[in-house]
């Protein structure tokens, strides 16, 4: 029989430390619903995700109960709907109106995949949905939307990147009055995932089978709860065994649990993906990690190396406890989800630039920051491209989702409720890069040898 | 199909006698028994086979909650696959 001192772990794991599936995502294609007629493409649109996902939310919380875990989401993500415009031509926004009806049908929390990837130029249908975001995202309340907009193998679009900074602020500005909920939906990335299972950027590639059930684990505050346990004078090497440890743990679950659900659903089984996603939620924060670690706060000298460390060894543990590993997988730094964060935000330890320093060395990028609403679209273009030139010279996906905060100035608060928490306005440099933004085409990509 | 049953509290009278009865009412067979003191808490873990439960496993798992809830006791029902991937390779 098991070990009574295991199974305790594993109950006080879930009770108290937050531990949770954070999210089963079903990937569907919607490849076959392309028509030439935007109308007839909805109905297929619609048809098909209530008749793949209808007993998602169901089977998830059949799960829940069988083995004891919280399941927080149950999402669905779907092929680009850029795709389907190229195809049909008309107004996107019914592409938006028709996911969120079938949302509404099955009952997920978040449908993502109004997208589209114009990492090398725009074709048929790029624009016309990047240029319906906004509204999309309006009128809406469940549709997440991204953009990938470079890669290593491409370089970057930077005319996507002149486009994608007017986006972000004309959403905020749409959707002012539901403070500014808009661009928390919307992802700019650079090596998009195609099999993610995180909102707001989860699409089903086109590499992707015809339907797949992806699932994300969590897991801060196991592993902030085992670093407390751990001496203080213990060396990192013993830190990032411990984290190697529960990462391995953490990931057997997510594991499980995809393989009960592709079994169940008789959808084939995607990927685990290895993220510690933090939520508001206190004890379930990336920030007390690193101060776990023995940072003061985050965001101080130091905290870049703690990442690389942390991100590593939730990799190494995780790689071996599950068969198949992909999406973002990694440590997550949103700073209006994560209590830590905040704080480090609010005190000014935690800067833009010291942000976007860490994404340099852990999954995603600069995550939910709240920036003032004066911010000009070029300024936020010139972010989105410095990060997407991290991720495309690394080689890594990085990604943008800054909310500008309209009406609001620094040290002011953006509350969203729920899972996406709330912020503080953080400083932004506004000094103007106008011209390098509006120059336009296309950073070439780089070079993968001669690496320093 | 086996589960595990988890009961961590106070120790009192009668808390593997009303567990087993609520077992027995539901066909769910005891397979095996172990009981500690855990940091002056009773912890008893319980394996049982659930293959020819009367009901759904929900309706295992929500009664013996409501039992635990009564006494002062925190009770769970797990499925022991959760346990054995999580500390086994």
């Amino acid at each position: 029989m098991l070990n009574v001192n295991d199974i305790l772990e594993t109950i006080k794991m879930i009770e108290e430390e937050n531990l949770d599936i954070r999210t089963i995502t079903m990937g569907i294609s919607l490849l076959s619903c392309a028509t030439d007629d935007i109308d007839r493409s909805c109905e297929k649109i619609y048809d098909k995700i209530c008749k793949k996902a209808e007993h998602l939310v169901k089977t998830g919380e059949e799960i829940e109960k069988m083995y004891g875990i919280p399941i927080i989401n149950k999402r669905v993500a779907v092929t680009p709907i850029a795709m389907l415009l190229a195809a049909s031509g008309g107004n996107p926004v019914k592409y938006a109106l028709t996911l969120e009806k079938a949302a509404n049908t099955v009952g997920v929390n978040f449908l993502g995949g109004y997208s589209a990837l114009v990492q090398k130029g725009f074709a048929a249908g790029d624009e016309a949905l990047i240029r319906s975001i906004p509204e999309a995202l309006a009128v809406t309340e469940h549709i997440c939307s991204s953009v990938n907009i470079g890669s290593t193998k491409t370089g970057i679009n930077m005319d996507a990147v002149k486009l994608m900074g007017y986006i972000v602020k004309r959403s905020a500005e749409l959707t002012e009055k539901q403070n500014c909920i808009g661009p928390a939906k919307l992802v700019v990335f650079c090596n998009a995932p195609e099999d993610n299972p995180f909102m707001a950027g989860a699409f089903h590639g086109a590499g992707e089978p015809e339907c797949v059930i992806n699932v994300g684990v969590s897991g801060p505050g196991v592993v902030r709860a085992a670093l407390n346990k751990l001496d203080k004078t213990a060396d990192l090497t013993e830190v990032a065994d411990l984290i190697k440890r529960i990462a391995f743990k953490i990931t057997r679950m997510g594991q499980l649990v995809g393989k009960e659900a592709s079994s169940r659903l008789s959808v084939p089984f995607g990927i685990v993906d290895l993220s510690l996603a933090p939520t508001p939620a206190i004890g379930d924060s990336v920030a007390h990690i690193l101060e776990e670690m023995g940072l003061t706060q985050c965001g101080c000298h130091g905290t870049t190396a703690a990442l690389a460390l942390l991100n590593d060894a939730v990799k190494k543990g995780g790689v071996m406890a599950s068969s198949h590993v992909g999406g973002l997988s990694g440590a997550f730094i949103p700073v209006s989800e994560d209590a830590g964060m905040i704080d480090a935000a609010r005190s000014g330890n935690l800067t833009l630039e010291k942000l976007e320093a860490m994404t340099a060395v852990c999954s995603v990028g600069l995550d939910m920051i709240v920036i003032p609403g004066e911010t000009t679209p070029e300024v936020i273009s010139a972010i989105i491209a410095d990060e997407a030139a991290i991720g495309m010279v690394n080689s890594k996906t990085t990604a943008v989702r800054v909310i500008p905060a309209i009406g609001k100035k620094v040290g002011e608060e953006l509350e969203f409720g729920g899972l996406l928490g709330s912020g503080p306005v953080m400083p932004v440099n506004q000094t103007a890069p106008d011209i390098f933004i509006h120059r336009g085409g296309r950073i070439p990509a780089p070079m993968q040898s001669l690496k320093n | 199909m086996r589960a595990i049953i988890s009961v961590v509290g106070k120790d009192t009278v009668g808390i593997l006698a009303k567990v087993s009865v609520c077992c027995a009412q539901r066909n769910a067979n005891i397979v095996d028994v172990t009981q500690t003191i855990l940091q002056d808490l009773f912890a008893m873990i319980m394996l049982v086979d659930i293959q020819n439960l009367n009901c759904g496993f929900e309706d295992l798992s929500d009664s013996l909650s409501e039992l635990g809830k009564e006494m002062g006791l925190s009770i769970h029902v797990m499925h022991e696959d959760i346990f054995n991937s999580m500390h086994r390779i």
